[in-house]
């Protein structure tokens, strides 16, 4: 069975990554939190593409659904400075 | 004709269109299912929206179309807006009633 673990280090092999968090524990759904100097100028779907892309096939095949959300480390600290 | 004219003709021919999974009325996934009431509580009335359950070749074509894996997918005025998380983060800002011209 898939594990949210996993999923970090599919995830992280794709895609440099200052902080993730994948929870989910039932193997077919998953929520990730993903901090990337990568996303910095592109769109919230250019964004999400590039984790589907790291993760690839497997999105296709074993994930049913993948919430995610996406932050540059800039909006991270901001996001962290509000919460 | 080839199913990504197809798709490329539903998207530009209509406002907006959501694919998803089920129907509006009938929604065979969480994901759509927020999508499509996210869509209403826009006020949205005249989206089109296509069951990719009922055709498997929209389906898998829709996800080429867009280089997006996953169903629900949303567009307005033919371009592609992004799925269910995307939605989300665009409602909570307003963004997407903009986008609607529901402001």
């Amino acid at each position: 069975m898939l594990t949210s673990t996993q999923i970090e280090t599919y995830i992280a092999q794709g895609l440099s990554c200052e902080h993730i968090a994948v929870m989910g524990d039932d193997g077919q759904h998953f929520e990730a939190v993903v901090v990337s100097p990568e996303f910095a100028g592109k769109s919230m779907v250019q964004q999400h593409q590039m984790v589907y892309k790291a993760l690839g096939d497997r999105m296709r095949a074993e994930i049913h659904a993948l919430s995610m959300r996406t932050f540059t480390p800039e909006q991270w600290k901001q996001a962290g400075a509000k919460n | 004709m080839d199913v990504q004219q197809t798709i490329k003709e539903q998207v530009t021919t209509h406002d907006v269109v959501l694919y998803m999974k089920g129907t509006p009325q009938f929604p065979q996934c969480g994901f759509s299912g927020a999508a499509i009431q996210m869509l209403q509580a826009c006020g949205v009335k005249n989206a089109v929206t296509v069951n990719v359950l009922a055709d498997p070749e929209i389906r898998e074509g829709i996800k080429s179309y867009s280089n997006w894996p996953t169903i629900p997918q949303l567009y307005i005025k033919g371009e592609f807006v992004g799925g269910a998380d995307i939605m989300r983060e665009l409602f909570q800002s307003g963004e997407l009633q903009k986008m609607l011209g529901k402001e």
